[in-house]
């Protein structure tokens, strides 16, 4: 059984806390407790029938208000997999806690009101997902049951969908005709849609491929903590303890630490358990070199022919993520792998605007859930690639140093 | 043909879930003491608890564990428990630190409350005993399954200097780039098995052998319904009048306070049972057995907000 990472988002209203607590309910993830209270609740606010939303709606505000504040975290598995829903909310703030949710996932859920079609937000995170190459992506054309399950309809927005998708970077996409408050192609296949021959969103869910989306080639171990017991037995053993960001890695193999560029081999990949013959992400393992270097948290073992750029100068789409603007000129704390420095804004490139994806070269700041380009420097090196080519080491966070808040992701572009 | 190798060679290379968390949980464990000065981590004997120190001491095998655990001991715990963390704490080589719930009340620090429950008292405790050693960063093996505001924790959830959550005003969490950054007086709680539910919890403990406190096991116990719950006949815990004493086959779920925590029928004396059982179960854990998460439907977000782990 592996691990499936999925996030949803949606406007407001189209159902989408619903959705959740009918995957929820249906694979039966749900207690006995938590439905009756949920009943309870319903029934006291004269609903009709039980309000599966409520099942994910968890702090008091967001019940009362009848919104969604954060990204919530739900769980539930199958005898195939288990899965891990980052929920997002659809309204303000939108931006941020997609990103959030979308830099951990392997599969992005979004969800149309068959009713309205593809608008303004659908499109919005159809990029978002595409900025943050997240490999799948489904779109849950929700609400069937109001459009009398209409096939004229749904085919009209996989087609409008189809057309604007062309202009992203998604590996693999589906759209999927279903009714979250009758559970129609949610878990069970649906009766009212016999001209629907694809898959229920929860099979595509429990047999949709990830073996593939991993980067098995190209290794890269950034080191996270050197372990040096100072007791008897272990006198001169010196591990660097990390998890894999990319590659496989094994005994015997010749490597290079970086920045240093000083070559070694590897002499022991293990665990606590004992040698592993290969390492792999997302593995925690402490690796052993045949040599005695000085090697320390932010350095990256790789190996000799196949580098990352030691680059002070990067280029990045960034999505801003605080209220006070950012500047060029201004100088933030950047955390990249295990590697925790300084950065100074040297240029905005240009503002997007993720409903036309228009370039604005002419935008002078980023402002709250803005996404652009820019140019940084930082003060020590990052070893780093393109997140396009590695979502670990391509990543990366800016903090302010006065409020110690994250105020932005970045995704490198280009580093040199 | 080769389409299908290189798939062949990618399903060599995906770890199971179980796997997958524990590595995602090391990966925290020592994310946390590369980047913060004084970590602790909180061990109450519970299961949850005995495999987040289990985990810990994998994280940094073959050196020890190095932080200390830190105990609230309400002075209403099951002595097996007791006598557990008292065996963890040698057996791993660690420091333990205790706040007494006991010598506050004794003190007048804290005034227990009329119906005898410690919980709410334990959390200017637990404050306390994080000021009082420094510790600016505490690990808890809290699970965003067990209950709603937790699903809206992050992993590293900071604590203002009156130890106070805010769950509007929370850092983003992106990739596994954890922020652990301080502001004067603010603390961490950590939370390494945020994504583990008491299912994979019972499956690894099963994996692992992880050991655990004597009453997680089915076993015969005296017991009284209280509320629809089996409590048991404990110093803090007596029957009321028309409260009936029996003995029964019993296990607990949970650990926490013995006059708030509720045993379950159970004979499952094995943790391959139990996993059995908690696969069959339609009641989430703190429904079954926590009287303190039935008073309101927001309790847990209330007591976080004030500063419960």
């Amino acid at each position: 059984m592996d691990l499936l990472r999925i996030a949803t988002a949606g406007s407001v209203d189209d159902g989408k806390s619903t959705l959740i607590g009918r995957l929820l309910f249906d694979s039966k993830a749900i207690f006995v407790d938590q439905l009756d209270s949920v009943e309870k609740t319903s029934h006291e606010r004269g609903s009709e029938y039980v309000d599966l939303a409520l099942l994910t709606d968890g702090l008091r505000a967001e019940r009362e208000q009848g919104i969604t504040i954060d990204v919530a975290y739900r769980y539930f598995s199958t005898p195939n997999r288990k899965f891990i829903v980052a929920d997002t909310p659809g309204h303000i703030q939108y931006t941020r806690n997609m990103v959030t949710g979308a830099s951990t996932s392997d599969l992005s859920i979004v969800l149309v009101d068959a009713r309205k079609g593809l608008v303004e937000q659908s499109r919005r995170h159809a990029f978002l997902v595409s900025l943050l190459e997240v490999p799948h992506l489904v779109i849950a054309v929700n609400k069937m049951d109001l459009v009398d399950w209409s096939q004229e309809v749904f085919e009209d927005i996989r087609r409008e969908f189809t057309d604007y998708a062309a202009r992203l970077n998604i590996a693999d996409v589906q759209v999927i005709p279903v009714s979250a408050l009758t559970g129609d192609n949610v878990v069970r296949r649906s009766e009212n849609m016999p001209w629907y021959q694809g898959a229920s969103l929860m099979h595509h869910l429990e047999n949709v491929q990830t073996a593939s989306d991993s980067n098995m080639v190209d290794v890269r171990f950034p080191v996270q903590y050197v372990i040096r017991p100072h007791n008897n037995g272990h006198h001169d053993y010196r591990g660097y303890a990390g998890q894999v960001a990319s590659g496989v890695m094994k005994a015997g193999d010749k490597v290079v630490v970086l920045p240093s560029g000083i070559p070694s081999t590897i002499k022991e990949v293990s665990t606590a358990d004992g040698p592993v013959e290969l390492a792999y992400p997302p593995m925690s393992v402490t690796v052993r070199l045949e040599d005695d270097l000085d090697v320390s948290r932010g350095d990256m073992i790789v190996r000799p022919n196949n580098q990352p750029q030691v680059a002070q100068n990067i280029e990045a789409m960034i999505c801003w993520m605080s209220d006070k603007p950012m500047k060029v000129g201004q100088k933030l704390g950047i955390k990249q792998t295990t590697k925790s420095t300084r950065a100074l804004i040297k240029e905005l490139r240009y503002g997007l605007n993720i409903n036309t994806l228009h370039r604005d070269e002419d935008a002078t700041n980023l402002t709250l859930n803005e996404i652009g380009r820019i140019s940084i420097r930082t003060t020590q090196p990052l070893l780093a690639d393109s997140y396009h080519k590695n979502r670990t080491t391509g990543g990366f966070i800016l903090i302010d140093e006065v409020t110690n808040n994250t105020v932005a992701a970045g995704m490198i572009i280009e580093a040199s | 043909m080769k389409v299908k190798n290189v798939t062949a060679t990618s399903l060599r290379f995906q770890l199971d879930q179980i796997s997958a968390l524990e590595a995602e949980s090391i990966f925290i464990i020592r994310e946390v003491v590369a980047e913060l000065e004084r970590p602790g981590l909180l061990f109450s004997g519970g299961k949850d608890s005995a495999v987040l120190l289990h985990l810990a001491a994998k994280a940094f095998a073959p050196a020890a564990i190095p932080f200390p655990v830190v105990h609230i001991d309400t002075g209403h715990n099951f002595q097996e428990v007791l006598d557990f963390r008292d065996a963890e704490v040698a057996r791993r080589g660690v420091r333990l630190i205790v706040g007494s719930v006991q010598d506050a009340i004794d003190a007048g620090d804290v005034v227990e409350e009329r119906n005898g429950s410690r919980n709410r008292i334990q959390t200017p405790v637990l404050l306390d005993t994080i000021e009082s050693h420094q510790l600016n960063a505490l690990m808890g093996g809290a699970r965003r399954d067990e209950e709603k505001a937790r699903a809206k924790e992050r992993v590293f959830s900071f604590r203002d200097e009156f130890g106070q959550w805010d769950p509007k005003n929370q850092r983003p969490e992106l990739w596994n780039l954890y922020n652990s950054r301080l502001n004067h007086g603010e603390s961490i709680r950590v939370f390494p098995l945020s994504n583990w539910t008491e299912l994979d919890i019972w499956n690894y403990i099963e994996r692992e052998n992880v050991l655990l406190p004597s009453i997680y096991f089915a076993h015969r116990r005296e017991v009284f319904d209280r509320h629809g719950m089996l409590f048991a006949v404990h110093p803090f815990c007596q029957p009321r009048e028309n409260e009936i004493v029996r003995t029964e086959m019993v296990r607990y779920r949970t650990v926490g306070d013995a006059t708030l925590t509720a045993a379950v029928s159970s004979s499952a004396t094995t943790s391959r049972a139990i996993v059995e059982e908690v696969a069959a179960t339609r009641i989430t854990e703190r429904g079954a057995t926590r009287g303190d998460d039935q008073v309101s439907e927001a309790a847990m977000e209330d007591r976080k907000k004030e500063g419960y782990f």
